[in-house]
């Protein structure tokens, strides 16, 4: 395949996998986002006023950029565990298969629509955000390429676990068990400086305490780790996953027999 | 000749030891219509699912028209198209979308895709239902949508595993015509099915597999030559309740009106015929009984059991 023949079909995959999650915005778009209206409601309004401040910001300024992040990683992994596993249960992962498309092309782009759906459900939840608080940006470059990288990084975990799985609770699982915590546990809601010492070491082994510390320098200017480590975390974690997905496609794990 | 596939020393061992091929070795000339026949669980389904890479190889190579499918990955799927089995395209998609998008993993572009889509979807009657979720097509036109979409990208190879399972005759007979007339523009057939008829009537060579090797691979016409004996079928102008005893063959009936006439290749008719006229059974029509090939197939599988 010629450069042009690959972006054709690069562009075939990312066409239908936007179409896909568009087709179905009630259940893809619109639920992610009552979800964390919820949350800015219960957690920002009701019980934030009685937190106070943390640093300079109040409460609910504070879990804004945590809760944008937090919506983009979760949609932006399970569109990607969800498409690619309902590929594989249809068989219609055999019409890739016989395709001559490299296996970097068919990561790709599942990938960039978990990040397009990961991007979409952040747009809208960070104009839901207005309601509730002002938000001015204080650096614009942090703040988009941590919020790409973030959705790479979770789309490409999604397709890993999409290879992976053999039923449609195996695309629950790490989700519920894994994803949920972590993030939850991940500086979402509380700086990881409030911490005792021990619990705070523990939590910066938790590489979402990274993005979304990231993210909200970006959005508010603070963070409780480095910046330029957040980046590194970040990248090394995308250039590992990359690779296992890419190893995944090319040994036909959980795909050929 | 070009070779349009050349298949060699090919072995599979599934992951619970199951041996499935055990080193088959066969060519297809381009512009063949050959038949791979087999039992069930011969290993058919594994050789083409090794062929369309839906199936990991435990060694040896395949080449399609020259292009190694491990090497020349690219250059050797563009070369062929794949009819599976088993219904492998999204239910919930529409029908012309799932040929544009197949169109687009080939590297085709939009314009493109949609010109060819409408040209496989019209060629197979299936136009009209172009904006059909691809549930809702009956199991005929799910096949037909198949084989539109193994040639959107235009193979000069087509394999198809079993195309005419659970079709009615007539949608059968048509898509034999499809699949003649596509042969003779130059594409090559690679026709796997359990309806010997089927593979009679349209290939030009035959390869049997069984137990994982390949049994015999010749020319059609050379495998039903070894056949020496014929049955014809007669049509008899009145009915009869006992089969006639004829001298030199072997006489069966089927029904009331039906007789079944086993002669050998070199017998000559005409006796057949006298004595039938003496015996005052009219003959009203004859026709040869398309079991040539089963009959050869099913012997060579026991002699092979």
């Amino acid at each position: 395949m010629n450069w042009q023949q690959k972006f054709n079909a690069f562009n075939t995959i990312v066409t239908k996998e936007i179409r896909r999650f568009m087709r179905i915005w009630i259940q893809t778009l619109i639920p992610p986002a009552i979800t964390i209206a919820l949350y800015f409601v219960i957690f920002g309004e009701l019980i934030g006023r009685r937190i106070g401040q943390i640093g300079d910001y109040s409460y609910m300024e504070y879990i804004v950029p945590g809760l944008i992040m937090m919506s983009v990683i979760t949609n932006s992994y399970s569109n990607v565990v969800s498409s690619f596993f309902s590929t594989k249960f249809q068989r219609s992962i055999e019409e890739m298969l016989v395709s001559p498309m490299p296996n970097y092309i068919v990561i790709g782009g599942f990938v960039l629509g978990g990040v397009a759906r990961g991007l979409a459900v952040g747009v809208i939840v960070t104009a839901l955000s207005l309601f509730f608080t002002q938000l001015a940006v204080e650096n614009i470059f942090i703040t988009i390429t941590m919020v790409v990288l973030t959705a790479i990084l979770f789309s490409l975990g999604g397709f890993i676990n999409a290879v992976y799985a053999r039923s449609f609770d195996d695309i629950s699982i790490v989700p519920t068990f894994v994803l949920t915590p972590l993030t939850y546990l991940g500086g979402v809601f509380y700086s990881v400086s409030m911490l005792p010492d021990f619990w705070e070491g523990v939590s910066k082994a938790n590489p979402i305490v990274y993005m979304v510390n990231g993210f909200r320098y970006g959005i508010l200017g603070i963070s409780d780790v480095n910046v330029g480590l957040a980046y590194g975390m970040v990248i090394l974690f995308i250039v590992a996953l990359y690779c296992w997905a890419h190893w995944l496609l090319k040994n036909g794990v959980g795909i050929r027999s | 000749m070009t070779i349009a596939l050349a298949v060699s020393d090919l072995k599979k061992t599934y992951s619970g030891g199951f041996e499935a091929l055990k080193g088959i070795s066969f060519q297809v000339q381009s512009g063949d219509f050959m038949a791979l026949l087999g039992p069930n669980g011969a290993g058919k389904s594994t050789t083409i699912g090794i062929i369309s890479s839906l199936v990991n190889k435990s060694s040896g190579s395949v080449r399609i028209y020259g292009q190694d499918i491990d090497q020349d990955f690219a250059a050797a799927k563009m070369n062929i198209g794949i009819v599976p089995q088993e219904f492998n395209f999204n239910q919930f998609e529409k029908v012309g979308d799932i040929l544009r998008t197949q169109a687009g993993y080939f590297g085709i572009d939009q314009k493109t895709a949609a010109e060819r889509a409408e040209k496989y979807l019209k060629l197979l009657g299936l136009w009209d239902k172009r904006d059909d979720r691809s549930r809702m097509l009956s199991g005929g036109m799910k096949r037909r949508l198949m084989i539109a979409r193994a040639l959107v990208h235009e193979p000069k190879l087509l394999v198809l595993d079993e195309p005419t399972a659970g079709v009615d005759i007539e949608l059968r007979r048509s898509m034999w015509v499809f699949l003649q007339q596509l042969n003779k523009q130059g594409t090559t057939i690679i026709l796997t099915t359990h309806y010997l008829e089927e593979a009679e009537h349209l290939c030009r060579s035959i390869a049997i597999i069984d137990h994982g090797q390949i049994i015999e691979q010749c020319s059609m016409k050379a495998f039903l030559a070894r056949l020496d004996k014929e049955t014809l079928v007669l049509d008899l102008g009145q009915d009869i309740s006992v089969a006639p005893v004829l001298d030199g063959a072997r006489t069966t009936l089927v029904d009331a009106h039906t007789l079944e006439v086993e002669v050998s290749k070199q017998a000559p008719l005409n006796d057949i015929f006298t004595r039938l006229s003496e015996l005052g059974i009219a003959v009203t029509s004859m026709r040869n009984k398309a079991n040539r090939l089963e009959e050869l197939f099913v012997s060579m599988v026991e002699r092979n059991a």
